[in-house]
């Protein structure tokens, strides 16, 4: 818990350029995430979950630029690196190898033209100095390890042919051939049925165990998150606005939004006939953010000085909140 | 087409309806589809009956066969065989025009609220659509009714010259509702309409939906994935796997104790917003088989955890296993 965080993300500001200017999509976002933890970026539609996940692998759209704030990373060999000054050249060098990604969809993110076999031995191609029978054993090795049933039997499979979550299993053992320090995992299981979301939590799960990595994981919802993070970031309209351990934050929601999100979620272990709160409007569009915060407009407890800039601070230890009223949120739990 | 010219005008009439007879009552009801690589058992001998009022969640994973079933009801899609009462009218014998004309009485609230509502159409024209369709009311009077429908799903008169791309998510899935009541239609399908909705706007519609069958004794069968949304907002329960029910019957027992191995495993599937939930997990293996080619038997027992030799022989009958409830198992 002393060591240093793997990854520290500090004011991140991230903006899109667009036929009527520019678009401020995050608002200094800060973000640690510690050796083998998992952080949970949870949020609704909108909220800049993803976009902070591109903005650390480099993979924003043309259109969109980090303008503000450091991502630094501690890599294998102990050096530091600011993921937001990283030229493409030198992405390629970190990606894979130090941070691997998965994707909700993977279907787009597997290339449809070549085997399971191959997509994963180009990546040991790469970054591994390994003979051409030793990469074989090595994908087959990985497809075990993700639990794909007759492995080598699975090597000239094309990704059309696997189900969606045998799909969802490949795209781990490629995103984890390498061994990567920290796995960045997007909505990964949103896709999937319930009954093959629970095998790939269990999955992931057991392999973090095993390989002591990192994971970022990104997710809409707060099942997953209960059952995945060990802390949890929440963010609204492109800012972080409470950030705490995964059982302080369900017990103790210092933040009306989140206060409002949880119970807004239908529960099969709900009183009989008790309603679900549901938070009033909608997000407002990036582009016309109210001047203080940004949930104010649909908060029940707003009063006039939440029209001021509101920050993160810690509100109980380790438990930090953007809201000027969170110790009556908390006093009211 | 009827050209009825007042808004009471009425729709088909019942032939024999009483109260208590439900308001539709499905008899092994089959759909396949017939494609080059062989027959999609869609859905397989399905019985259910929907109670006046009620509403029935039918809940499954994709390829369950849950949407094929809500579509056929409706007879969007032709059944292949089966029978389909609705207020005593057997709706497999009308012709397309009679049909036509039932579907006053029976409307649908599709998924995605973007895809289902026409981008050139204010939404004035997208919730009058049905009204025009069956020649009701005048203008003005279709006018004045689209103007309440949209105030009572909770936007706003004023709102009627606009077009869709200008409504969030949920406002859209608001829209669709005003469309589908337009008709005030006794039964309403509602397929997986609140499942692309961020959970602080799916509690928004599925309260409307909640003050709606009160106000307007609608019955209603809400088609879903997800069966705490199922829970929250259902009388009745049916659970569905590859073309068959598996288990039916009143929502919060069947939820606090499952009895299918399907339907147990489907619920501990369910992640809880939780962290301090311990619970025993069954963890299904592998994923749900293709309908071109089912397992024999119980169609579950590829990966059921409690199968025995006797699963390959044959669907298990219903076996009762609470008040008004049944499982097909031959194992419980």
């Amino acid at each position: 818990m002393t060591e240093a965080p793997i990854l520290s993300v500090e004011a991140l500001r991230v903006a899109f350029r667009s036929g009527r200017g520019a678009v401020t999509a995050l608002r200094d976002v800060s973000i640690s995430l510690a050796a083998g933890r998992t952080l949970a970026l949870v949020g609704e539609s909108g909220s800049g979950k993803s976009v902070t996940s591109l903005a650390l692998l480099g993979l924003l759209p043309p259109n969109g630029q980090v303008t503000g704030g450091a991502a630094r990373y501690r890599t294998r060999a102990g050096g530091a690196l600011d993921l937001t000054t990283l030229r493409p050249k030198d992405f390629r060098a970190v990606r894979g190898r130090e941070i691997a990604m998965i994707f909700q969809e993977p279907m787009s993110s597997l290339n449809p033209l070549f085997t399971v076999g191959d997509q994963i031995g180009e990546m040991l191609l790469l970054h591994a100095d390994l003979d051409a029978a030793a990469r074989r054993r090595r994908v087959v090795e990985m497809l075990e390890l993700v639990e794909i049933p007759a492995a080598a039997s699975r090597l000239g499979s094309y990704p059309h042919e696997l189900s969606g979550g045998m799909r969802q299993r490949v795209m781990i053992a490629l995103a984890l051939v390498c061994a990567p320090q920290l796995l960045i995992a997007d909505e990964p299981t949103t896709a999937l049925d319930v009954t093959v979301q629970a095998q790939i939590l269990d999955l992931m799960r057991r392999l973090q165990r095993e390989m002591g990595m990192s994971i970022l994981f990104i997710t809409h919802d707060m099942g997953v998150v209960a059952e995945v993070a060990d802390d949890v970031a929440v963010m609204y309209a492109g800012a972080i606005i409470e950030q705490a351990p995964v059982s302080d934050l369900f017990r103790k929601p210092a933040h009306p939004y989140t206060r409002g999100l949880l119970a807004s979620i239908p529960r099969t272990d709900r009183p009989e006939g008790e309603r679900l709160q549901a938070i009033p409007g909608a997000v407002p569009p990036l582009t016309a953010l109210p001047p203080g915060c940004a949930f104010a407009p649909r908060c029940p407890l707003a009063i006039p000085p939440c029209d001021e800039p509101v920050h993160l601070r810690e509100v109980l230890a380790s438990h930090r909140a953007a809201c000027i009223r969170a110790e009556e949120v908390l006093a009211h739990a | 087409m009827p050209s009825e010219t007042t808004l009471e005008a009425s729709a088909p009439s019942p032939q024999s309806a009483t109260t208590a007879e439900p308001l539709l009552r499905i008899c092994n009801l089959t759909k396949r589809f017939q494609t080059p690589r062989g027959t999609i058992h869609a859905v397989e001998d399905v019985s259910l009956d929907i109670a006046r009022g009620s509403i029935t969640g039918l809940v499954g994973e994709s390829g369950s066969g849950k949407t094929t079933f809500g579509r056929t009801l409706l007879r969007l899609i032709q059944p292949t065989s089966g029978s389909i009462r609705f207020d005593g009218i057997e709706l497999t014998a009308l012709s397309a025009r009679e049909m036509t004309a039932m579907r006053r009485r029976m409307q649908i609230i599709f998924q995605d609220p973007v895809s289902s509502l026409n981008p050139r159409l204010k939404v004035e024209h997208i919730v009058a659509e049905g009204l025009r369709a069956h020649g009701i009311g005048t203008r003005r009077d279709r006018r004045d009714r689209v103007a309440a429908l949209l105030e009572e799903v909770g936007l706003s008169a004023d709102q009627m010259p606009r077009y869709p791309h200008e409504f969030s998510g949920g406002q859209r899935q608001r829209i669709g509702i005003a469309r589908a009541l337009a008709l005030e239609p006794d039964f309403i399908v509602a397929d997986e309409s609140v499942s692309a909705l961020d959970v602080s706007i799916q509690a928004q519609i599925l309260n409307l939906l909640l003050d709606l069958r009160v106000k307007r004794r609608l019955t209603m069968l809400f088609i879903a994935h997800d069966l705490s949304v199922v829970d929250y907002l259902c009388d009745r329960i049916a659970v569905m796997y590859l073309g068959r029910v598996i288990e039916n019957g009143p929502a919060r027992p069947l939820v606090r104790q499952p009895a299918h191995p399907y339907t147990r495993a489907l619920l501990s599937a369910v992640p809880q917003p939780d962290p301090a939930a311990t619970r025993q997990r069954d963890v299904l293996e592998g994923s749900i088989p293709s309908p071109l080619d089912p397992p024999s038997g119980c169609v579950f027992r590829t990966r059921c955890p409690r199968v025995l030799p006797a699963c390959a022989d044959a669907f298990p009958p219903p076996v009762p296993v609470g008040p008004e409830r049944i499982a097909h198992c031959i194992n419980l």
